[in-house]
């Protein structure tokens, strides 16, 4: 478990924004400036300013509806922003698509899950890979050597990244059949099978029980280790939030309220009053 | 270890469908040579394979890509008479009548997809409902343009001219001595010299089996499949939406296209109203009742629908009424529970028996 981990410190990097100390030297893999969207009237996420590190695993926090999964939208680029800035490895995202998104490095899972469902376990990673292993359709068609390389490739790689999650067994199992939360870890497998530099996770402990909990807290530090990659995480479960992420905002309606590291945010009396209220005597 | 089973199974299945299509193909000459067909029922074969294929490429519009299209037969309709055209003005350079049936299929095939790249741009940008409608129209405006075509030949080559104002009749062409008529406008195709054979049809199944099945089992066809199941998913990871969704439209109807030019080469006149809205409701029906991304479900519910009115001439009047009831009849069956279930159990003991083989090892 994550429990004797030493507290991250939080260094400033050249906007208003902290990453940890370890990633200091390199430039953040996200950083968002200013971001905005407005649907009609509505201001859904307004001036958001965040930057996270290479290897930082990040949480983002906030009351329902609070417009965090429309932050995710927006990375992705499912939303076009409004107002601001989004750099992914130092580069402008502006004017991407999803499809561009993702190869510029942001893969996600999303808060109702999304698989293939129809399809295996396997093909669901396979799909994941569509960019990293690549053959054309008459290679495919007539079965040429191109098809053959890329298989064995492909279904080497797909074990292996399901190997994360001890999923191998399940490789040939459909995968809307699959318990509720293996269906979650697919669609980290599925995410990250993508080769991303940044993961974006939405609520994955959502509909776990608390062992199960426990082990996706550890499977993401493991997947920051081995792969080396940043990952950022909405989540509602505390224990987790606090146990694993390095750097947190918090988002209520639509703004960052506080940033800072986890102490900092559960000592913040902002971030108490947008989760409980005002206590009495003060208003 | 599991994987290498499981590759089995979907080869088992593939290598299935092409015995068995195989094995009909013998079945089926060696009762003809016997005398066994009369000759209504030798008159079938080639539609029938024409309607297999039909069946199998709209199987891949609907049952892979899961988008509803109801303009397949539009696609037929353009590759059958590209195929006359090319077969009749072929006739002197290629005497050999197989190599001409090969090329018109081609030239089928080609116009098909080129058609299916004209209509898939705008089309394939809708979805669901939306996209059916389209499709639908799509395929009546075909037909209304094949009905305005009139088409001849003669030793200058090819003459072509659209009949839209409605004055135009084949002699405006300006045809010469040795001219003939290929495409009279509405009345069709006339005189046209017919090449098919039941081996061809039989070939083409095969063609058509191999790159849908080779296809949906590859990489693109896991993209194709992937948009079918989730969208936004796909889009998420990477996948390029206009790029998959075209490449399975355009290789439905390149395979309608090929599948036309037969239909059209076997009969020596057709006109365009053949390929109307309800040949695009036929093969659909072909395509539900085998079972959405089922392709010997397909090629098995094409030859029963398609020799069932046939059959079903005793009936007299009441034939389609029969063939009505036993669509519905055989529907309710296919979707029964009990049924299901009992499909369900023989292949969960499958299942089961996989791991531990697995772990025997």
């Amino acid at each position: 478990m994550s429990a004797k981990r030493e507290p991250t410190k939080l260094v400033p990097v050249p906007s208003t924004n902290r990453i940890p100390e370890r990633d200091a030297d390199k430039s953040p893999i996200l950083e968002c400036r200013h971001l905005g969207i407005d649907f009609g009237g509505l201001t859904a996420v307004d001036d958001f300013d965040m930057a996270i590190g290479r290897t930082e695993i990040a949480g983002l926090i906030g009351p329902n509806g609070a417009g965090k999964t429309t932050v995710f939208n927006l990375l992705t680029k499912v939303y076009q922003p409004t107002r601001g800035t989004i750099l992914v490895d130092g580069r402008d995202t502006h004017g991407m698509n999803t499809i561009q998104c993702n190869k510029a490095g942001v893969a996600r899972t999303f808060q109702n899950i999304r698989l293939f469902a129809n399809l295996s376990v396997e093909d669901n990673v396979k799909i994941g890979l569509h960019n990293q292993i690549r053959y054309g359709m008459w290679q495919g068609i007539f079965r040429l050597p191109g098809y053959w390389k890329g298989e064995k490739i492909a279904h080497e790689r797909a074990l292996e990244l399901l190997s994360i999650f001890d999923m191998q067994d399940l490789a040939n199992h459909q995968a809307g059949s699959l318990p509720y939360g293996a269906q979650r870890r697919l669609e980290i497998v599925r995410a990250l099978a993508t080769n991303p530099s940044l993961l974006l996770l939405d609520e994955p402990a959502a509909g776990m029980n608390p062992s199960e909990t426990a082990e996706l807290m550890e499977n993401i530090q493991k997947i920051r280790d081995t792969f080396q990659i940043a990952i950022m995480l909405i989540e509602h479960d505390m224990n987790l939030v606090m146990g694993i992420c390095e750097g947190i905002a918090v988002l209520n309606y639509g703004k960052i309220i506080a940033k800072g590291t986890p102490e900092e945010i559960q000592a913040d009396p902002k971030v108490i009053e947008a989760y409980l209220g005002k206590r009495k005597e003060e208003g | 270890m599991n994987k290498l089973k499981s590759m089995k199974t979907a080869a088992k299945v593939n290598f299935a469908t092409y015995l068995g299509v195989i094995l009909a193909f013998v079945l089926v000459s060696v009762m003809r040579s016997q005398g066994l067909i009369n000759s209504a029922m030798g008159g079938m074969l080639v539609p029938v394979c024409c309607y297999i294929v039909m069946a199998v490429s709209l199987n891949l519009t609907v049952g892979v890509l899961g988008e509803l299209s109801l303009g397949h037969a539009g696609f037929m309709s353009v590759g059958a008479f590209s195929g006359i055209i090319a077969a009749m003005s072929l006739q002197n350079a290629v005497p050999f009548a197989p190599v001409r049936l090969g090329i018109a299929m081609l030239v089928g095939a080609a116009c098909g997809a080129v058609t299916g790249v004209v209509v898939g741009v705008p089309v394939l940008r809708l979805r669901g409902d939306y996209l059916a409608i389209v499709t639908l129209a799509f395929g009546e405006i075909i037909k209304e343009l094949i009905n305005c075509l009139l088409v001849g030949v003669d030793s200058k080559g090819l003459h072509m001219a659209f009949n839209l104002t409605g004055t135009l009749t084949i002699d405006s062409l300006g045809l010469g001595e040795d001219g003939i008529a290929i495409i009279k406008g509405a009345q069709g195709s006339v005189g046209t010299t017919k090449l098919a054979s039941f081996t061809a049809g039989f070939v083409l199944i095969l063609v058509a089996l191999f790159i849908i099945q080779n296809l949906v089992n590859s990489r693109s066809g896991r993209a194709i499949m992937a948009l079918r199941d989730n969208q936004i998913a796909a889009e998420s990871v990477g996948i390029n939406i206009t790029k998959y969704k075209l490449m399975a439209f355009v290789t439905s109807a390149a395979l309608a296209g090929a599948a036309g030019a037969l239909y059209g080469l076997n009969f020596s006149s057709l006109q365009a109203a053949k390929f109307n809205f309800n040949t695009s409701i036929l093969v659909l029906v072909y395509v539900v009742l085998g079972g959405l991304g089922n392709m010997w479900g397909s090629i098995i519910a094409a030859v029963v629908l398609y020799v069932l009115p046939e059959a079903l001439r005793e009936f007299q009047d009441y034939r389609m009424l029969v063939y009505a009831i036993v669509l519905i009849l055989v529907m309710l069956a296919t979707n029964n529970p009990m049924i299901k279930g009992f499909f369900a159990r023989l292949f969960r003991r499958d299942r089961k028996a996989e791991p531990k083989g697995g772990e025997a090892k």
